[in-house]
């Protein structure tokens, strides 16, 4: 671009006939486009805000609760189910429960060992069984309250109207369910945690290793510009590759290992399969390996090499200079880019999908060779059904989710604070 | 000149300079040298694994169904086959597989079949009439590229439908993405306050931070009924590519704009100053100055962007449809690549079953296409950097 | 008369070292012998035969890019950290050629320290600074001891001594660029090789510096690059003067003891520099 091509014609249009005076037009054309930059930028705020009040609206609003019995009518010579002890609530379950059901819900706790508000609360969920026939967003419920409330009458004459949030404390601490009432998310965060235990376990020691290999050891060399230009292409391989790999190569191939079954871990042998936890974990770690290794690389270039001579020119070996001076110095950095990467794996669907996450856990997973199932499994599934209770489900674990990342970041920031304090 | 007694040094504690072996420090480099080449490995492991189960796609005994069945029915030791009329005709040489039975074609008039009985490993036995005639055949690279219906189950291997798809949501995703990311870009590096920027920047690091899954739950419960209000229930299906494809824009879009946006920022001052120098107004400084000095930069975002576009899986998953279908509304629902294999391989998946093998030739495609985009653009950016580094 | 290889630059002029020192057995204690030091095809150094006496500051005087700081980190060895350099010719310390094959950098460095332009003390505190190049050499004695040694030789104890632990970093750039002297001969080099170390400082700073090279010359050899002029006349008991040809590659072209270097130069290009008139 010359700069004859760039000039536009001077400011003084009156100095010389040869140019005219064409600012104002200038002025408003620029004035355009700058209005539309900035409207690019606050749609892209505005899509952010959309995007997250559209999770809130699904996952609290208003809604129709339907009861199979009504609670007034147990209670018993006047007292109502909410007055009565522990006693009487175990013979009312005995008395209106299929025995079988009866049985194993004894055998999954004896009832003596049961608390008085956990066997009410059994009462309500088993005898009363509220039934959400249908729900409003938060929008609705709290903007159009009164036609939501008519329509409820009108639709549902027999429902109690209740402010349902979706995200509650036994969201959070039951697990998967067939029902959208009865359903929650522990079997998907013990799951998300496991996978992301093994994936920061393998990832962050080799990654650093890595970038350590790149940056202080590996000469100009064609092995060495092989895998720096290996790394590059890798970080941008679509995640889902990722998954096919995993299923070849950990499900598959190596099966014995991750199934358990070589260490003899399995109950059940014949039953065992390469579709884990640890599969899932080592996927990912081989997901997020290459933006650690890149993020660490950026962190140990950017220690000054004057340290690194002044540990060298003391009579230092490479590794003592690295381990004593580049490392702690480039630790921060290093933190920060490993807890990215693993706020990425952590959000990560179609790789856990390919690998073989199970559509259905109810067990908490009980170590690295249990079947597994994640947050983001989760929303996936919930989301996929077609009925809107599902969705209001989804959302509220997509909530429980980003909650997560949060704390991840905060905790990535207060790291990288600490540390770099100490310097 | 006495030159050799006067050595240099020589003093009489000599010094030992030689070198010791250290094996700490050989066996830590070695083991740092190990941990560079695991990427290496990931990638061999990708190509060979991609490779391998794409050529047992290509090579596999496929059977399709030639719509002829027995006329009457055969004894395990006859190797004459009376046969139906139309249907796909049989030659000499096919192979053919009645019930579990193989057999190869030795002469085929008409209706009428000489036939060699249980090849394959596969014993003869009788066959009742009516039963179905499935022909052996191979899947070509050509029908693979070219064939318009994608279903490996009843032996079509056309990957055309699903490519469409991608092409669709991806173009779409683009055509969201590239203009706003470019804007937001040139708002940032060029207009923007230190603490606008400073309150923007964050913001697009947490559009970009969310997982890809929630832009797939706020296409289908939010733009999908977006899209039906505005054009209206019977023209928008409630799975569609439109949908899916702005949620891919919404969601590439801040890598658009953080990477323009720093190629832009590299552009050095004194160029933007020369042009204020003349008179320019801002306008003129970052579209004609700025952005053409920052060019390659900004198109090696474009491309990356485009191979996470094709790459993107859950948006499309959730959003797009279930099923393959060869259409270019992006009103209607359409399987893409990535969408396909999630589909495929949420279910219990056999291996070495055609489906198996299938995903992983889609994800060969796939890996492919991506590679060359993201080799494009390092080659692109490695330009742009000799130039202003 | 003394021994001098044959002048390779043609220019050259090298003066011989003599009438000090006691024992001629151990008197000069590194030796640069044909010395050549390229950057990828480019030159540095070219050609250089210099030998540097025990217990005495030798000044490496010459115009910026004439290669001074090349020629002072081939004595210990630093420009292998540059990827593309590369070295020929020798260098003898104690009768060894520290470029052989089967020599250890690693153990040329430890008798070789070297200060550098900008102060750079590790981010630990003032203690860890100094004792962290003696714990890892295997330094077996009194580590605080070391340490006060190291910092009074450096003339910075009185200044630190209540602050051990404070980072190196909380000092001035004179203080810190003494932190690194006192962490260079806390491992006993028997040569410190510092590359312009005032060239950062202030000029009170500066003449610390100066008073300290002094000092340490009485138990280490001391080589120092400087652009300034009167610092080399100052603290400097030899001086070499090095200039560059018309490919840029630095050649020595004077070298002899400093007073006779200044007040008699026999070399025209070294009278035109030391009076100014180019540099
Ligand atoms: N790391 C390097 N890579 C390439 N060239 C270098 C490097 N360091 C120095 N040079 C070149 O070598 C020559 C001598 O540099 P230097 O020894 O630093 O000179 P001085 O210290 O005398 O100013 C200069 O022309 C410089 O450009
Ligand atoms: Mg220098």
């Amino acid at each position: 671009m010359t700069i004859q091509q760039l000039s536009a014609p001077g400011l003084l249009p009156d100095q010389s006939s040869e140019f005219v005076n064409n600012l104002p037009s200038r002025y408003r054309l620029a004035l355009f486009w700058q209005v539309a930059f900035l409207a690019s930028t606050i749609l892209g705020i505005v899509v952010l805000t959309a995007l997250l009040f559209n999770i809130v609206n699904g996952a609290f609003g208003l809604a129709a609760v339907e009861v199979k019995v009504n609670p007034d009518s147990l209670a018993k010579e006047g007292v109502p189910i909410e007055d009565q002890s522990k006693e009487q609530l175990i013979q009312l379950l005995q008395e209106t429960l299929k025995p079988a059901v009866y049985q194993r819900l004894d055998t999954e706790k004896p009832f003596d060992k049961r608390s008085r508000s956990e066997v009410y609360a059994l009462v309500i969920d088993r005898v009363v069984e509220p039934k959400v026939m249908q729900t409003w967003p938060l929008f609705d419920s709290l903007v159009h309250r009164d036609e939501v409330l008519a329509e409820i009458a009108a639709k549902y004459p027999e429902a109690e109207v209740r402010f349902l949030s979706w995200i509650n404390f036994k969201f959070l601490t039951t697990p998967q369910s067939s029902q959208a009432e009865r359903a929650g998310v522990r079997t998907a965060i013990l799951g998300s945690l496991w996978i992301i235990s093994i994936t920061i376990v393998v990832a962050f020691p080799v990654g650093v290793c890595a970038a350590i290999y790149l940056e202080e050891y590996a000469r100009d060399n064609w092995i060495n510009r092989l895998i720096r230009t290996n790394i590059n292409n890798l970080a941008g391989v679509p995640s889902i590759i990722y998954g096919m790999l995993g299923l070849a190569i950990f499900v598959r191939a190596l099966e014995p290992l991750t199934s358990g079954a070589a260490f003899g871990l399995v109950e059940d042998p014949t039953m065992a399969n390469g579709r884990t936890i640890l599969s899932a974990g080592l996927t990912l770690a081989l997901l997020i390996l290459p933006v650690i290794i890149i993020n660490g690389q950026e962190a140990i270039r950017a220690v000054p090499t004057s340290l690194r001579e002044a540990g060298l020119a003391l009579g230092a070996t490479r590794w003592q200079t690295v381990w004593a001076h580049v490392l702690p110095n480039a630790l921060p950095g290093i933190l920060t880019g490993t807890i990215l990467a693993i706020s990425r794996a952590i959000g990560e669907t179609a790789p856990l999908v390919v690998v073989g996450a199970s559509t259905f856990v109810i067990r908490d997973p009980s170590g690295p060779f249990s079947k597994f199932t994640a947050l983001p499994i989760q929303i996936y599934q919930w989301t996929s059904r077609p009925q809107a209770e599902f969705r209001d489900i989804a959302a509220a674990a997509i909530i429980v989710l980003l909650a997560l990342l949060l704390v991840l970041n905060v905790t990535a920031i207060l790291l990288r604070n600490r540390y770099s304090r100490r310097l | 000149m006495q030159s050799k007694e006067r050595m240099v040094g020589g003093s009489p504690e000599a010094i030992d300079l030689r070198r010791k072996v250290h094996i700490g420090e050989a066996l830590i480099q070695g083991f740092l040298f190990v941990c560079g080449v695991i990427s290496i490995l990931t990638t061999l492991g990708i190509v060979f694994e991609l490779g391998r189960e794409s050529l047992g796609f290509f090579t596999r005994q496929v059977w399709e169904n030639t719509d002829k069945t027995l006329a009457t029915a055969v004894d395990p030791d006859s190797t004459e086959l009376s046969l139906s009329r139309g249907g796909t005709g049989i030659q000499a040489g096919d192979l053919i597989r009645i019930e579990n039975e193989i057999m190869r074609v030795e002469t085929a008039t008409g209706e009428v079949a000489i036939v060699v009985r249980g090849q394959q490993g596969t014993e003869a036995v009788a066959h009742p009439a009516n039963t179905t005639l499935f022909r052996g055949r191979r899947v070509s690279l050509l029908e693979f590229f070219t064939g318009s219906k994608w279903n490996p189950q009843i032996g079509h291997f056309g990957i055309l439908p699903l490519v469409t798809a991608t092409l669709i949501t991806s173009v779409i995703g683009m055509a969201v993405a590239l203009p706003l990311g470019l804007s937001v870009g040139i708002y940032l590096s060029e207009y923007a306050s230190d603490r606008a920027r400073k309150i923007l920047k964050p913001i697009l690091e947490i559009l970009a931070g969310i997982p890809t899954v929630v832009y797939g739950y706020f296409a289908l419960t939010f733009i999908t009924p977006l899209l039906r209000g505005v054009f209206g229930q019977n023209t928008v299906q409630i799975y569609n590519m439109a949908s899916a494809g702005l949620a891919i824009g919404i969601l590439i879009l801040p890598l658009v704009s953080s990477m323009s946006e720093g190629a832009l920022s590299a552009v050095p001052r004194s160029l933007r100053e020369a042009a204020y120098a003349m008179g320019a107004t801002r306008l003129e400084v970052a579209v004609k100055v700025v952005v053409p000095a920052a060019l390659s930069g900004i198109e090696a975002a474009f491309i990356l962007a485009m191979s996470r576009a094709v790459g993107e899986t859950m948006v499309v998953a959730i959003a797009a449809g279930q099923g393959p279908n060869f259409t270019l509304n992006p009103f209607r629902s359409a399987e893409t690549m990535t969408g396909h294999m999630v589909r495929i391989s949420g279910g219990d998946l056999s291996y070495d079953s055609i489906d198996y093998n299938s995903i992983f030739a889609i994800g060969l495609l796939l890996f492919l296409i991506t590679l060359s985009l993201n080799i494009i653009s390092q080659r692109i950016v490695r330009r742009f950097r000799e130039v202003y580094e | 008369m003394l021994s001098l290889k044959p002048i390779a630059h043609p220019g050259s002029r090298v003066r011989e070292v003599a009438e000090v020192g006691a024992s001629p057995h151990d008197r000069y204690v590194i030796e640069a012998r044909g010395l050549n030091v390229y950057y990828g095809s480019f030159r540095a150094v070219k050609d250089v035969n210099l030998k540097i006496e025990r217990n005495k500051v030798t000044a490496i005087i010459g115009p910026s890019g004439c290669g001074k700081s090349t020629m002072l980190r081939a004595f210990n060895r630093m420009n292998e950290l540059v990827p593309t350099a590369r070295t020929e010719g020798e260098v003898l310390f104690h009768g060894q050629n520290i470029y052989a094959p089967d020599v250890d950098p690693v153990q040329v460095r430890r008798r070789i320290g070297m200060v550098f332009q900008k102060p750079n003390p590790f981010p630990k505190s003032i203690y860890e600074n100094v004792a962290w190049g003696a714990r890892i050499n295997g330094y077996q004695g009194d580590m605080d001891e070391l340490v006060e040694r190291s910092l009074r030789q450096a003339a910075l104890w009185d200044e630190v001594k209540d602050k051990l632990k404070e980072s190196g970093y909380s000092l001035s750039g004179g203080q810190q660029q003494r932190l690194c002297i006192a962490r260079a001969i806390a491992v006993k080099p028997d040569i410190v090789l510092m590359d312009e170390p005032a060239s950062a400082l202030d000029p009170i700073a500066t003449l610390k510096i100066e008073d300290l090279m002094r000092q340490l010359a009485e138990n280490y050899t001391i080589i120092v690059v400087t652009h300034n002029m009167q610092q080399a006349a100052r603290v400097s008991d030899y001086t070499a003067f090095f200039n560059m040809d018309e490919d840029r590659a630095g050649y020595l072209v004077e070298y002899g003891p400093t007073a006779e270097v200044f007040t008699n130069p026999r070399d025209k290009r070294t009278e035109d520099y030391i009076t100014g008139r180019f540099g």
